[in-house]
């Protein structure tokens, strides 16, 4: 009898692109002087992370990332900071809105271009245990912001 | 060695499959599977014996209660504890620990005090002390552990000179498999004139044990990480101790006499037995125990040695990979790391091809600072895991370095 959900696609999960934004995270470091931070981590696996931001007028002008943990939730932390910088904070939200929907398996959401580099984590969406590692560095965000 | 797949026979989830492929099932330190033998006596008792146990004058009433009375018995002579009433049925090590350090603690530790933990103990003995020594202005004293993972005995030495009210230490670490010399632990600290609790949680289901033997004060063990249900356990403890020691639960059960204002307390065990019991638990536990006894824990111990040296040099040969712990002196448990691919990817690897182990710091994170991982993983065996098994970790640890580009795929 096998009762585990079907087997997804290890090769989805992993691609280089992920593993590229793992080995040589962009934007990795400390703000000397941010408007808003937040430490975040998932206490059930111990993925780490310190993000800083710099806010003027509404608008991401820089940020950066202190982490630890597992390749998603720390490739998702180097994306994430690609796609929100030199962004308004409203976009910023609503991309992690859309973080999460593809997280949550829509598709529509998977073929977005706004998403950047986001879009090479659709296939977490059929590791649900994993989904919590890639929405990590989202929630820092939506965090700090309301900080 | 023993016949692995004969046993794997016995156990029903055992027999099911995981993303198609056979279960290889190694995360035996945090819970373990159970044989028929033990969900057929838990259905046993609800079938044929179920009532409130100490209390009703009828048959079935007085049959649950001899149920669970012969339950206590039977762990009693397991561990050969000092007294069948010096095992307190907890929920499992958990509770009994936090039973000691709030029942015993609070009455035997006050401020200036010192209470002494290892730096390789699982949070369950370390966060009951925390509580303890902050509530009563003690000191907590964390023993280093060398770099093998050993309890560091010259830095004990150390930490006995405060003469501590309490030591605690486990006989088994969860996280680097490592068997500590408890007996040898146990006399140092009495010299030092403290009390001692060794952590059961991880020898009782591996090794045998005897508690008058290792001559400690109180031993906590969990049924669940030894083929019985979740939630069962004990306290097994001096009965002289018990005796003097304030309850820790009130309730029903617990208590002699009850007025306005004041009650008058049971006897050992029940005085720490408040509320309805786990008589499921404490029934399965006993048919658990019975199971491991027919198989002889001693061929377990040496079953599960044999397994962990051949995984340790199964994943020696691993280009990258690094085991935690002592080469001897160790449990059927293997931590390690594998480059810069996190445990928690290996863990998601590893599942589908049916491998569970644990990835994480394993409730051990002063550990984990100490060997300065965030995490690492982990495969523990048990009586129904086999070389085929050793040899599947292997093949799937090669899966996942092909996958983050460590060996040609």
């Amino acid at each position: 009898m096998d009762t585990s959900r079907p087997e997804p696609p290890l090769s989805e999960l992993y691609q280089e692109l992920i593993l590229d934004h793992y080995r040589r995270p962009r934007n990795k470091g400390v703000l000397e002087h941010p408007t808003h931070s937040v430490a975040l981590n998932n206490p059930l696996c111990g993925d780490e992370i310190d993000l800083q931001l710099q806010v003027e007028g509404g608008v991401i002008t820089d940020l950066r990332f202190l982490g630890r943990g597992c390749s998603i939730s720390q490739a998702a932390a180097s994306m994430m900071t690609q796609v929100v910088k030199q962004r308004p904070l409203s976009d910023a939200l609503a991309l992690a809105d859309r973080m999460s929907a593809m997280m949550h398996g829509d598709e529509g959401a998977a073929k977005d271009k706004a998403l950047g580099d986001l879009r090479a984590l659709a296939g977490v969406s059929k590791f649900p245990v994993r989904v919590k590692c890639a929405l990590l560095p989202w929630n820092a965000l939506k965090d700090a912001v309301k900080s | 060695m023993l016949d692995a797949a004969r046993i794997r026979a016995d156990f029903p989830l055992l027999q099911q499959q995981e993303h198609g492929h056979r279960i290889v099932y190694l995360d035996n330190a945090a819970t373990t599977q159970k044989p028929q033998a033990v969900l057929d006596a838990i259905a046993d008792y609800y079938h044929t014996t179920n009532a409130n146990v100490h209390r009703g004058a009828y048959d079935l009433a007085i049959r649950a209660t001899e149920a669970y009375e012969a339950a206590r018995g039977r762990v009693a002579r397991f561990v050969n504890a000092w007294a069948p009433e010096g095992v307190v049925f907890t929920r499992g090590t958990t509770e009994a620990i936090n039973l000691v350090a709030g029942s015993y603690g609070r009455a035997n530790v006050g401020p200036g005090d010192t209470v002494v933990v290892t730096a390789m103990d699982h949070h369950s003995n370390l966060v009951p002390w925390q509580i303890l020594c902050q509530e009563k202005g003690a000191s907590l004293r964390m023993v280093e552990i060398t770099e093998d993972g050993r309890v560091d005995l010259s830095d004990y030495g150390r930490a006995l000179e405060r003469r501590p009210k309490v030591v605690a230490f486990p006989y088994v670490s969860n996280a680097l498999g490592t068997v500590n010399p408890a007996a040898q632990l146990t006399r140092l600290a009495h010299a030092a004139g403290a009390a001692v609790l060794v952590d059961g949680a991880q020898s009782t289901p591996h090794l045998r044990v005897d508690v008058r033997d290792l001559d400690c004060d109180f031993y906590a063990l969990s049924g669940h990480k030894m083929l019985g249900p979740m939630g069962s356990g004990a306290l097994v403890a001096k009965p002289g101790l018990l005796d003097a020691m304030p309850p820790y639960h009130g309730g029903g059960e617990m208590i002699s006499r009850v007025w306005d204002d004041h009650s008058t307390y049971n006897q050992l065990p029940h005085k720490f037995e408040a509320g309805t019991p786990n008589v499921e638990g404490a029934v399965g536990l006993a048919a658990a125990i019975d199971y491991l006894e027919g198989v002889g824990l001693d061929r377990i111990a040496e079953h599960e040695v044999t397994l962990a040296r051949a995984a340790i040099e199964q994943l020696s040969q691993i280009e990258g990979v690094t085991v935690y712990g002592p080469r001897d002196h160790r449990a059927g448990v293997v931590s390690f790391t594998y480059g810069d691919i996190h445990p928690h990817d290996l863990a998601t690897i590893l599942d589908q091809d049916g491998v569970c182990i644990r990835a994480g710091h394993h409730c051990a994170q002063p550990l984990m600072r100490r060997l300065n991982v965030a995490a690492t993983a982990r495969a523990s065996f048990y009586l129904y895991n086999d070389r085929d098994d050793v040899a599947a970790l292997g093949a799937s640890l090669v899966k996942a370095g092909a996958l983050f580009g460590y060996v040609p795929a």
